[in-house]
């Protein structure tokens, strides 16, 4: 039991701060702070992306000389057929074992797909601030109710206005 | 007949690219949008734009029509599939890709008086920059067929479309707050796709959704493959607005500018529900255990609470486009409905009333907006006597609010018959009865509006709201009269929905 723990241990570290993430992008009335959760969020779906790459006994993904035909010679770009004619036999004839590198890949289209996140959510904020004065997303429900009332008034003393 | 002529005259480097350009086209004009000035130009280019984009678009889907295989898989820059990523479009894509550019097209027509009205002139290039943007981004959703890719376009539409929502707060600031939360709630949803995604490539290795098909039947009892479809239906759900999970589009409709919520109504929401079906039907096969627990246990509850409980809170709201977005949540909810049944008949109900959705939302969405264009005020009473000082702008309003009720002879009542025959095929009479009923309460939200518009005085005679502009009326009269036409010959949409239903669930029970 305490193996199996102990052995997915970066597994139960991202749910943490998976759920600490969540948590706070919930629960937090600072529109920051709900900002900060959301980022933590996103960054742990890097993480488990990256404990998914992870091969055992696996290095990191860049081909070591022995492995390489060219050496350290630059290898001659063979484009979309060299890759893909007989993969199986090459990695037959790889020395080391390699973690896979698609996932990290993936994450870096996700870490810029965090920081447009990121970027669009404080202009919004600063936006927010400017036209509320306040970043608390209580004081602005309770600023919209009180221009709702405000409205509702006014419309009303338009109608009798209008009858009278 | 008009697809085959557009294919026959079409040049030869559009016929092979089609399928790429539906989404460059607009992807490579947003930057350049937003390098010129503001004033008519944009607008133009918009149209431009969007037009190119719906001929691929018919290009496309006339292709996959004549096509035996039934697809087409367009490979980017000539990787091959598995490795690559791939576009593959069947007749289920290439109707969303229709749908989304014919819509985008009619909202840039219509967009020009309201967007002139609404925002700063300096601003137009980066507005209609950021919809062409998201533009793209949804038709991505709607081409791509590898999962991670969708993921991306996703976000490049929501991205978008957080700013588009937020551009509303020249006219209310709540647009602001409204754009917030969504952005917390998409990026929620967007990172819960991910994640099931991840489970699913931990699984099978792939993310070539036609790929990861063929390996998943083996893997089945999978506990990471089940939490995968956990987390993708949720994540999916969100940006669908399935149920419990639409709380942020209530108020990003009702506060952004006009044009775009007509934009979002008609397309944002079908695109996710697109990309949903596809996970349920295509990645996954709804032979699975789990899958059917999940259409028993969560699509048709979450489907039926949505009808009713969101019309419901339609019945009691005072703001017409609040109304209106209620109830864009119920009718999701009979989508939903529809494609838990997970049948052909009842997943081609699902999708003709998706396309018709579309139809009279943006029909309602731009009378509205044609009505607030001149007092900028939506709550019921600024529509009493509307009818008398800006007849067509209504006229095609009450034609699209009683397509929406599901009135015979309106587009609206052929989907919800379909749908109830696809029930009652299935047993689930009593699931008819709620679908009438929600219908009733339909007849209460669109008659309040009806009634205030047509039969009550002007709340103040001196602040009648004014005939919309002719820009305008011609893609709402558009939108009106396909939903008068679809209601009569409906042939065409039942077809692309049927076409739809058989590419989702691999039938050949219709043809």
């Amino acid at each position: 039991m305490v193996e199996f723990i102990l052995e997915r241990a970066s597994y139960w570290a991202i749910i943490g701060l998976m759920m600490i993430g969540l948590f706070i992008s919930f629960s937090a009335e600072n529109l920051i702070k709900r900002l900060v959760g959301l980022s933590i969020f996103q960054t742990t779906v890097c993480l488990f992306y990256v404990a998914l790459a992870k091969v055992d006994g696996g290095t990191a993904p860049i081909l070591l000389p022995e492995d390489s035909p060219y050496g350290y010679a630059p290898p001659v770009m063979e484009g979309a057929d060299g890759l893909t004619d007989a993969p199986s036999e090459r990695f037959a004839e790889l020395v080391h074992v390699y973690s896979n590198p698609l996932p990290h890949v993936l994450m870096l289209t996700a870490i810029v797909v965090g920081v447009a996140t990121l970027s669009v959510g404080l202009a919004l904020i600063v936006r927010i601030r400017e036209a509320y004065g306040s970043i608390e997303a209580d004081e602005l429900r309770e600023m919209d109710i009180e221009a709702a009332e405000a409205q509702e008034a006014e419309a009303a003393r338009d109608l009798k206005e209008a009858s009278a | 007949m008009i697809l085959e002529t557009v294919l026959s005259s079409a040049p030869d480097w559009l016929v092979a690219h089609a399928a790429a350009l539906v989404v460059v086209f607009p992807l490579v004009a947003a930057p350049v949008l937003v390098m010129l000035p503001g004033g008519r130009v944009p607008w133009a280019l918009t149209i431009l734009t969007t037009a190119l984009s719906l001929i691929a678009a018919m290009v496309v889907l006339a292709t996959v029509q004549s096509t035996p295989v039934g697809y087409i898989s367009y490979a980017f820059g000539n990787w091959p599939p598995p490795i690559g990523i791939e576009f593959r479009i069947d007749a289920m894509n290439a109707m969303i890709m229709l749908l989304v550019t014919f819509t985008a097209l009619l909202a840039s027509i219509f967009s020009w008086p309201t967007v002139k009205a609404e925002l700063a002139t300096e601003k137009l290039g980066m507005f209609y920059g950021c919809f062409l943007l998201c533009f793209s981004g949804l038709l991505g959703v709607a081409g791509t067929g590898d999962a991670f890719n969708l993921f991306v376009f996703l976000e490049i539409s929501s991205l978008a479309t957080y700013a588009l929502v937020a551009m509303g707060a020249r006219r209310d600031r709540r647009a602001l707050p409204a754009a917030f939360n969504y952005l917390i709630m998409g990026t929620l949803g967007a990172s819960f796709f991910v994640i099931g995604v991840g489970f699913l490539y931990g699984a099978t290795g792939t993310l070539n959704m036609a790929d990861m098909a063929e390996r998943l039947p083996a893997l089945t009892g999978n506990r990471a493959v089940q939490v995968g479809f956990a987390f993708i239906v949720v994540g999916l759900g969100l940006k669908a607005a399935m149920w419990p999970l639409h709380q942020w589009l209530p108020n990003a409709y009702s506060y952004s500018p006009s044009f775009v919520t007509m934009f979002l109504s008609a397309t944002a929401t079908k695109v996710a529900l697109y990309a949903l079906v596809r996970f349920l039907f295509t990645v996954f096969q709804p032979e699975y255990a789990f899958e059917q627990a999940s259409f028993v246990w969560i699509f048709a509850p979450l489907g039926i609470a949505a009808m009713l409980i969101c019309s419901f809170q339609a019945c009691f709201q005072t703001d017409v486009r609040r109304i209106l977005a209620y109830s864009s949540v119920a009718q999701v909810g009979y989508m939903i409905l529809g494609i838990s049944l997970a049948t052909a008949a009842g997943v081609a109900a699902g999708f003709l009333h998706l396309f018709n959705h579309a139809l009279m939302k943006g029909a309602l969405f731009m009378a509205v907006a044609g009505v607030c264009l001149t007092y900028k005020g939506t709550h019921i009473r600024d529509f009493a006597g509307a009818a008398r000082s800006a007849p067509l702008t209504m006229t095609a309003f009450a034609i699209a609010g009683l397509s929406l009720i599901g009135v015979p002879l309106t587009a609206g009542f052929i989907s919800k018959l379909q749908l109830g025959y696809a029930l009652f095929d299935s047993g689930w009479w009593w699931a008819v009865l709620l679908l009438v009923f929600s219908s009733f309460l339909a007849v209460f939200y669109i008659g309040r509006i009806l009634q205030a518009v047509f039969f009550m005085p002007p709340v103040d005679p001196r602040k009648l709201p004014k005939e919309s502009p002719i820009i305008l009326l011609i893609p709402l009269w558009v939108l009106a009269l396909a939903n008068l036409y679809f209601g009569v010959a409906a042939d065409f949409p039942i077809g692309l929905a049927r076409d739809a239903a058989v590419a989702a669930l691999g039938l050949e029970a219709f043809r």
